[in-house]
């Protein structure tokens, strides 16, 4: 369970991932593993739903773009990549870095790709929630002279 | 009857030429890119998304790019584009009670928890132009206050703990697809709100403009406006499990309507929802309206003949890009429909006159 909800953090990290980042994080880690395809990049979309008030029935909201590959790794392992928007190359490192997560050289790319992409993305929400709290309004109350 | 004609491809390729030049502008001013497009008209490329039904900005700035500014053209394009994608399967519903909200206001309760975010808005401006924009000018230093780190609650919460607004009853049912299956009426909740987000804007808002002048008037309150990212989270088949495939802005829009009551409905607060792709507050907050006065049936209200009542209408209205592929056809060649209606009315007039003959005669 903690295996599958480690590799579910890592994937939805390199979905969100934006593509040029991810792609100079790879080629500064160097990494040129041989692979094959199993399921060469495809571009395709994905149904977003929302709730009636929210919280209730399911409704079709509109499509996103997905661009998604599998690929092994001459040493074995099988690598996915689902990632958003429309760049094949993303889809390529995303499935390159879930394979290796799998194999001995996942604390390597943990540390040289994973974790300054979820830096990163923490860093950027919390400077938009910044901003937006400096937004927030104060109310004062101005009391009435009269008893 | 439909006669083949030929001829005009050297004119269009000409035309299309000439469109392209047209569209550069003058090339003493720098061409725009996409990216400027993107980041500079984020608000254009929000709308394009929304009503292209197709979260992809730089898709839809590319579009408006083509599309020479003209909106409903860059709908379009992304609309015919969409068509070509294969899809690869539904996310589970987002989640907004976890949005990473940006702006969230209420206008029906000043203490709401999380507070009063306006966010970056252009209310409270003074719509004055603002010269300074037409010299390159540095962005202003933004404040910065400490940032919230758990979820903001959603408004009607707190009404629905009390049980004054009507609950929303949580399902798992597939939701119908009007970009699968023709629309078809009575359509259902899901389908309205799936028909209302992708429709024009200019639309909505007159159909929720309308509700509040008095057809089929329903006192709505904006009972909470949030705008910000959440994450979309798909299953994926071959994983076994889901994950999030991505991230989506979103405004969301719940109205807290005034209800007296009614045949099957105690006296209670009703809801109306928008949820739109992308900072579209104006296009939210018209959705909850219509939204609302199309559930009258549901709610036991009566029908007041309001347009805005009238599924039918509103559904087979809202769509821009079936509007104006049906506007714009009757541009197109109509020779020989035309040949022959000129046929008829000079037929009919022949005949008035020669009616009218004889009365002239006799009147001499």
């Amino acid at each position: 369970m903690t295996a599958e909800n480690n590799r579910r953090a890592w994937m939805s990290l390199l979905a969100k991932a934006p593509a040029d980042r991810l792609s100079a994080l790879w080629q500064a880690y160097g990494a040129a593993p041989k692979f094959h395809w199993l399921r060469a990049p495809e571009i395709g979309a994905s149904m977003v739903r929302g709730r009636l008030g929210g919280t209730g029935a399911p409704f079709n909201l509109g499509e996103m773009t997905l661009t998604r590959c599998a690929l092994q790794l001459e040493s074995g392992e099988v690598g996915h990549g689902y990632v958003q928007g429309r760049d094949k190359q993303k889809a390529e490192i995303a499935a390159l870095v879930d394979a290796l997560m799998q194999g001995p050289e996942a604390a390597a790319a943990e540390a040289a790709i994973l974790k300054p992409l979820g830096d990163e993305l923490a860093e950027a929400k919390t400077a938009r929630a910044e901003k937006a709290a400096a937004t927030k309004v104060d109310f004062f109350t101005m009391v009435r002279g009269e008893d | 009857m439909y006669v083949a004609v030929k001829g005009g491809e050297r004119a269009i390729d000409n035309a299309h030429a000439w469109l392209a030049e047209e569209r550069r502008g003058d090339l003493n001013v720098a061409e725009l890119s996409v990216a400027q497009i993107r980041e500079q008209l984020s608000l254009a490329v929000n709308r394009v998304m929304a009503e292209g039904s197709l979260y992809d900005p730089d898709l839809a700035a590319l579009a408006i790019k083509q599309a020479q500014g003209d909106m409903i053209e860059a709908i379009f394009l992304i609309r015919a584009y969409r068509t070509t994608l294969p899809r690869f399967g539904a996310s589970a519903p987002v989640e907004t009670a976890d949005m990473a909200c940006d702006r969230r206001i209420s206008a029906t309760f000043k203490d709401a928890p999380g507070g009063q975010v306006l966010g970056p808005t252009f209310d409270y401006t003074h719509r004055l132009l603002d010269f300074a924009l037409a010299a390159e000018g540095e962005a202003p230093v933004v404040e910065r206050g400490e940032a919230r780190a758990e979820p903001t609650p959603h408004i009607t919460e707190f009404l629905n703990k009390e049980g004054l607004i009507q609950a929303e009853v949580d399902s798992e049912d597939v939701p119908g697809d009007l970009t699968r299956e023709p629309l078809e009426l009575p359509a259902n909740r899901p389908l309205r709100l799936q028909a209302l987000t992708r429709g024009d804007e200019g639309f909505v808002l007159s159909m929720a403009y309308s509700t509040q002048r008095g057809y089929a008037r329903n006192h709505a309150f904006v009972g909470e406006l949030r705008i910000g990212k959440v994450p979309v989270e798909m299953e994926v088949p071959e994983l076994g499990f889901a994950i999030e495939v991505g991230e989506i802005e979103l405004t969301e829009c719940e109205t807290v309507n005034q209800f007296q009551g009614s045949k099957t409905e105690p006296p209670q607060f009703t809801r109306g929802y928008g949820l739109v792709f992308g900072q579209s507050e104006r296009k939210a907050i018209s959705m909850a309206l219509v939204d609302r006065a199309l559930r009258w049936e549901e709610l036991g209200e009566d029908n007041l003949g309001a347009p805005a009542q009238d599924e039918e209408f509103v559904l087979y209205h809202s769509d821009n890009i079936q509007a104006t592929g049906f506007l714009e056809h009757i541009k197109l060649p109509h020779y020989v429909d035309f040949q022959s209606e000129l046929e008829l009315i000079r037929k009919l007039r022949r005949e008035a006159m020669e009616n009218a003959a004889p009365v002239q005669e006799a009147a001499e």
